[in-house]
């Protein structure tokens, strides 16, 4: 894919979050992971519990200060936008959705109100009636009944409530949607639907994701290209397909081995790749290095051939 | 499910389970009938809501007390367990039928060592001394695999990572040697990295410890390696059930399809997935006819009108999907499905071609010829 003449939405550069900080108990959780996002595409961000990667994501909305690194949005770093108009002007562009669709909605908020939050903070609608017609527009979008407009979030079912929050969303109109593990609470089937309807908006929105999951079947499915963390670092990125199929990062190569495949044949000849991640602990400067076009994994100097040979035996068109 | 076998370990049949609400009767149950075969993995498999957890949960006697008991029976070692008092269910529970439970966060007493909470089940079950019974506890937390067990034995709950908890529990859940265990969603809880390890460690108890598991979950991608036969479920009812090849390589009824078919493989490129549409229906008032008719693209007239009954596909597989009777047309299930039914097809050039057996079952009560189509 040809990335040199396409806008970068988003570039998170050198960003580090740490919480109590210079006390005993820091924790890095995010340590210096640059990437950038481009307009139009989905991002996906895997890794386990505890990787940093919804708080790389909290971090890129700003609901943390950064504690080192800058995060620019169109070219502007988020931590600067002051005032509350420009405040005002960046939610708008940037929204999320959450992952548990039960805690996430206000229990005692009719459904138009969730939806329509946003529309009223950003006086979008310039009376009551454009407001409810947004609110049914938007609610027939998600394929809901704008019927159930005046319903509270507990008359639905986990699939219809992750609707509502992907209503909510885009109300504003934004262009860049933060999906933090938007699916993992639904039931497969469900999932589908959710993940088509994403699919559908951005291409009708025009709309940038950065998905973040741990479901790597789905990540690899929805996502134009993958960044993988552990233990707060980013260790690979790359396109979608081909960190699905030709990972050069160890811990890559192992999360990837612990996928369930619904096929008994499979899932019989599998074995899992254990990961060692000592290697990650010697104090060796790594940084991002580019060993394939648009492929990038975390490496020391001293591994940079390492990879080079690992690609190139993958198939891979090594720089 | 019929099986007549005398090594069944559990028989169910015909269970039919209503739950009293504010807004009426709800038919969480509705004719569920299967077996467990010793030493065997059962998955249950369905979507929330289709009543795989309560029909476990009725092994054990633990429906919440609006749970009203319409019909059938659970059959354990010749007994019925549904007639059971609680108290002849304490001396099952936990002892010969125990459960692992989905969230291990809320399923550990937080304020207990856990060294004492895996030699509960023993001190109270097989009375021994607290001594012998922190002796085993010791000794089943190596086997689940807990590093250091000598020191973390006198570890709270929360000083252990949500993986190390699901270990602890399965602990307790093994410690008494349980005939049946039932594990709810183990692993949805859980990153795919421990979910591998946690899979892998209840297979490997289950043959140390010679237990049979039923499996409840609704992620078909954990259960191709881990069952050996799998009852799909879906609002109450068994829609179809056979071995782990034949659910996943030769499945018949059109919801096995759509759950199949909604999970993205390493082959799945680029497109829409496709999902099932709508909803499950509401079990309040089930719907006349094929429960699965209103989101089912190959549903036929006769779903609207008719309950379809078990059609036998082998000997071990049996769908309840009108498609499988003789007179329905032939239908060309989705791409995907078709690709696995001819790697089935495969599998069995030995055998010869596998023609499909369509005799009914159930069908003097259920069928009747003058009101089809």
């Amino acid at each position: 894919m040809d990335y040199t003449d396409r806008k970068k939405i988003l570039e998170v550069k050198n960003l580090k979050q740490y919480f109590n900080v210079g006390k005993n108990d820091e924790v890095r959780a995010v340590d210096n992971v640059s990437f950038d996002i481009y307009e139009g595409e989905t991002f996906g961000l895997v890794g386990e519990s505890g990787s940093g990667k919804t708080t790389t994501g909290r971090a890129i909305i700003h609901l943390y200060e950064p504690t080192v690194g800058e995060v620019l949005f169109n070219g502007k770093d988020v931590a600067k936008i002051k005032g509350r108009k420009d405040q005002l002007e960046f939610r708008k562009e940037m929204q999320m959705i959450f992952q548990d669709p039960y805690a996430s909605l206000n229990p005692r908020m009719k459904v138009k109100d969730i939806v329509a939050e946003g529309i009223d903070i950003h006086h979008l609608a310039k009376n009551d009636q454009e407001r409810t017609d947004m609110v049914e527009n938007l609610l027939e979008t998600v394929g809901l009944n704008k019927d159930h407009s005046s319903r509270y979030p507990h008359e639905f079912s986990g699939g219809q409530r992750q609707r509502i929050g992907i209503a909510r969303a885009l109300a504003v109109d934004p262009k860049f949607i933060i999906a933090d593990e938007p699916i993992s609470a639904l039931d497969v089937s469900i999932q589908a639907q959710v993940v088509n309807l994403m699919k559908e908006l951005q291409i009708k929105n025009n709309l940038t994701y950065l998905f973040i999951a741990h479901d790597l079947s789905m990540v690899k499915y929805i996502s134009d290209r993958i960044g993988v963390m552990h233990y707060g670092r980013m260790l690979e990125i790359g396109p979608a397909d081909e960190v699905y199929t030709k990972p050069l990062h160890d811990y890559t190569t192992s999360l990837l081995s612990a996928v369930p495949v619904p096929d008994p044949e499979v899932e019989r000849a599998r074995k899992q790749i254990p990961y060692e991640p000592t290697m990650e602990g010697d104090d060796k400067p790594r940084t991002m290095v580019e060993i394939a076009p648009h492929h990038f994994v975390r490496a020391a100097e001293d591994e940079v051939a390492m990879y080079q040979e690992r690609a190139e035996k993958a198939g891979l068109d090594v720089l | 499910m019929e099986n007549n076998d005398t090594e069944n370990l559990i028989e169910v049949k015909n269970l039919k389970i209503n739950f009293d609400t504010y807004a009426g009767k709800v038919k969480a149950i509705r004719d569920v009938s299967f077996h467990l075969k010793k030493g065997e993995t059962l998955a249950i498999v369905g979507e929330s809501g289709s009543g795989k957890s309560v029909t476990t949960r009725s092994l054990m006697g633990l429906n919440a007390d609006n749970a009203e008991i319409a019909g059938g029976q659970i059959m354990f070692h010749g007994e019925d367990v549904l007639k059971k008092s609680e108290k002849e269910m304490q001396q099952i529970r936990g002892k010969d039928i125990a459960m692992i439970f989905q969230d291990p966060m809320t399923s550990l007493d937080p304020t207990m060592k856990i060294g004492r909470q895996i030699a509960e089940p023993l001190i109270i079950h097989n009375h021994v001394s607290k001594k012998q019974a922190m002796a085993q506890a010791l000794e089943m937390l190596k086997l689940v695999g807990i590093t250091d067990a000598e020191h973390r034995i006198n570890d709270y709950p929360h000083q252990f990572s949500g993986g190390m908890r699901q270990r602890i529990v399965i602990a307790i859940a093994l410690i008494c040697y349980p005939e049946v265990l039932i594990a709810d969603e183990p692993t949805t809880a859980l990153d795919v990295t421990i979910q591998a390890q946690i899979l892998k460690l209840m297979k490997e108890l289950q043959e140390k410890i010679e237990t049979s598991i039923i499996f409840i979950t609704h992620d078909l991608g954990v259960v191709a390696g881990m069952a050996d036969r799998i009852a799909v479920m879906y609002a109450g009812k068994i829609v179809e059930y056979g071995t782990v090849d034949e659910i996943f390589y030769n499945p018949q009824h059109p919801y096995t399809w759509g759950l199949l078919n909604s999970m993205p493989t390493l082959d799945t490129q680029s497109g829409e997935l496709s999902a099932i549409p709508g909803t499950p229906p509401d079990l309040l008032d089930p719907p006349k006819g094929d429960a699965f008719a209103a989101r089912n693209p190959y549903a036929l007239k006769i779903d609207a009108e008719q309950e379809p009954p078990f059609f036998k596909v082998s000997d071990t597989h049996y769908a309840a999907t009108w498609l499988l009777d003789p007179r329905a047309e032939k239908v060309t299930p989705p791409e995907a499905i078709a690709k696995r039914q001819a790697q089935w097809a495969k599998m069995h050039t030995d055998d010869g071609e596998l023609v499909r057996p369509a005799t009914p079952l159930n069908t003097a009560d259920n069928l009747d010829d003058s009101d089809r189509e």
